[in-house]
């Protein structure tokens, strides 16, 4: 589809509410802001935006990265890459670059999903590049970080990432507002190419503040024998946030692995979601969601649709509620549609049994560090699949996020 | 003998439901008491209501440990003091590991625990088992070792064993039985001994294992009888309860 039409299908999608989550008012958030400068290195920024960075996984000393991006509102300020083989670029230059680039962009998904596709594409703000080019093995992650820094701002990106064959390709992307920024409005269109053999592993981490609307919109195409694996945290207060990744499995044995863990305090309203397409021979998917209320409302969304023999997936949904006044609703769903598939699932959702803190607390721990304990454990999953050094980042991340939420 | 347990008059309730009733108690330090009884009598409340369990509601009648009335204290106030309870069927805990208990169990007593903790698991043949969620999949004998692995890293003066006995194999008993010994010091002369125990067991197949001072029978909330633990466990065998009860009256 030519760039003109894909505009045309936006204009026409530029009225249309997501199916899930509460319709938002584009029309409330600031289009136009100040540009800022580009970097010569991330630790020129400003101490305080170092640190927002760091409760997202952004480490501005570059520390066992391989490669960073840095946007702030509208304006990319920094991008490199530091090993042969990977990529890491502002999206908008890297589509003069290389002329191939516009066939993957709104392939993996469409401008007219949405609203908020739609605004993606008629109002867009940049976004990042990042690839392996084939058989490159990162050792590393990649970093990427998207910045607001204006109250009431609308940032709409556009990202695309490609693990070319027999690549590997892990990535931490860090979204969060300066410390005094309330509101805003961050759309975040992602699209996922993992080639033949290869690779990719996506942990996104998000801080937002309590009146600040999300809407992720992301989708992965896995060819034969790829895995695709995605990570999700979020347990910071969020005005709204809905998203509805999803994965086509289209090579045969292609993988699609969907993690989250979200926190809901009072006054915020996740919705999240895993959706994978089991389209090829072997094929197989995993969703693990983990959802904690402390006062606030989440539904976990999960739906496999297997189309081919030997098709397996399983997923899991666990809700904790830890205060009467929130809300979890887990929605499971399989769909199959040939004889030879085997899916799964199991959910449960409810507060910590009284017997397991009583039974701690036969052991001496007092009822709070018990129920510490339990919560802690609770979070705490080892990311199948995930390198070590983005398992600690993740542990890391969310040891910050247990002291600073009082959990 | 020092005494170290003094149940008086205790009578429980759960919910609506009167589950103990005018149960009276002694346990002495250096002590082993075994509590017989059949299915549902009111054992593993017994040992709830003594450990502090939320449930269980105490109408009348106090429990004093150490010399201190500890009735209206919360659970973990009375592990501290120096209660332990071996589970019969404790809850699994997911997300919660065994080391990380064992390590909690330790640190509280002499701060550093990681050479003493795998040492422990190793004797106790839980050593891979350190980094699995609590109970999670455990079998029967597995839970056995797992709750004497945990109350050998609490090292409380008083051990309250339910049915430690029961689900166990052959194999087993023998480890079951040795950290038993340990754990009431049995090694030392009961006047040196610094622990008293008090093993609830329906088949008394423990008994081959560890020795007991004296032996009580419960039935319907109540304790009935005391006496030697195996003339008891003869009686009941020949008897039943209630005939055992009938023969030696109530306490």
């Amino acid at each position: 589809m030519s760039r003109t039409d894909m505009k045309k299908k936006a204009e026409d999608a530029a009225g249309k509410p997501a199916p899930f989550g509460p319709d938002l008012d584009l029309g409330a958030y600031s289009a136009k802001t100040a540009e800022h400068g580009k970097v010569a290195s991330l630790k020129e920024l400003h101490a305080e935006v170092g640190e927002r960075a760091l409760s997202v996984g952004i480490d501005a000393g570059e520390e066992c990265r391989q490669g960073s991006f840095f946007q702030m509102d509208h304006s990319v300020v920094f991008s490199a890459a530091y090993q042969s083989g990977l990529e890491v670029m502002d999206i908008t230059a890297a589509l003069e670059k290389y002329d191939w680039l516009k066939e993957h962009w709104w392939k993996a998904l469409t401008a007219d999903v949405d609203k908020y596709t739609a605004q993606a594409e008629l109002k867009p703000h940049h976004g990042y590049f990042l690839r392996a080019l084939p058989g490159a093995k990162a050792e590393f992650p990649l970093q990427a970080c998207l910045y607001m820094t204006q109250e009431g701002l609308a940032q709409n990106v556009h990202n695309i990432v490609i693990a070319e064959e027999g690549s590997e390709l892990h990535i931490i992307t860090g979204c969060t507002v300066a410390p005094r920024v309330r509101s805003g409005l961050h759309i975040g269109i992602s699209e996922f190419y993992v080639r033949k053999n290869a690779r990719l592993t996506f942990t996104m981490i998000h801080n937002w503040a309590p009146d600040v609307a999300v809407r992720p919109r992301s989708a992965a195409i896995v060819e034969e024998n790829g895995v695709f694996l995605s990570n999700y945290i979020c347990m910071k207060p969020v005005k709204t946030l809905q998203a509805y990744p999803t994965a086509y499995c289209v090579g045969e044995n292609a993988t699609a692995r969907f993690n989250s863990i979200l926190l809901a305090p009072e006054g915020s309203n996740i919705d999240v979601g895993a959706r994978v397409f089991l389209r090829a021979k072997g094929s197989r998917a995993e969703a693990i969601s983990k959802a904690i209320t402390t006062g606030g409302n989440v539904v976990a969304r999960g739906h496999f649709i297997g189309e081919a023999e030997g098709v397996k997936a399983h997923m899991e949904c666990r809700g904790l509620i830890l205060s009467d006044k929130g809300k979890i609703h887990a929605i499971p769903e399989l769909e199959g549609s040939v004889k030879d598939v085997e899916m799964t699932h199991e959910a449960a959702v409810g507060k910590i049994a009284p017997e397991e803190i009583e039974y701690l607390m036969a052991r001496g721990l007092t009822s709070e560090e018990a129920t510490a304990a339990i919560v802690r454990g609770f979070l705490n999953i080892e990311m199948k699949g995930l390198p070590e050094s983005i398992n600690d980042e993740i542990k890391k991340a969310l040891r910050m996020e247990e002291t600073e939420g009082g959990l | 003998m020092e005494r170290l347990l003094d149940v008086r008059d205790l009578t429980v309730s759960v919910g609506e439901k009167r589950i103990l009733r005018d149960v009276n108690l002694q346990i002495a330090k250096g002590e082993t008491v075994v509590l017989f009884g059949p299915n549902g009598c009111g054992k593993t409340s017994l040992l709830k209501a003594i450990m502090g369990g939320l449930e269980y509601r105490v109408e009348s009648g106090n429990i004093r440990f150490k010399g201190k009335d500890v009735t209206g204290l919360a659970i973990d106030e009375r592990a501290r003091l120096g209660i332990g309870m071996a589970y019969q069927r404790p809850p699994a805990v997911r997300g919660v590991k065994l080391g990380e208990i064992l390590r909690f169990c330790l640190e509280k007593r002499r701060g550093n625990a990681e050479e003493e903790l795998s040492g422990l698991a190793r004797k106790l043949n839980l050593l891979d088992f350190l980094e699995r969620d609590i109970n999670l999949g455990f079998s029967g004998g597995e839970i056995k070792r797992s709750e004497l692995l945990q109350l050998i890293g609490q090292s409380p003066a008083f051990i309250m064993l339910d049915e430690p006995d029961s689900g166990v194999d052959l194999v087993n008993i023998h480890l079951v039985g040795q950290a038993i010994n340990e754990l009431l010091e049995k090694d030392k002369a009961a006047a040196k001994r610094g622990t008293a125990g008090l093993i609830v067991t329906h088949s008394g197949y423990i008994l081959d294992y560890v020795n007991a001072d004296r032996a009580f029978v419960m039935l319907d909330g109540t304790v009935y009888c005391s006496g030697n633990p195996r003339d008891l466990l003869e009686d009941i065998r020949t008897k039943g309860y209630e005939g055992c009860v009938q023969c030696r009256g109530q306490i």
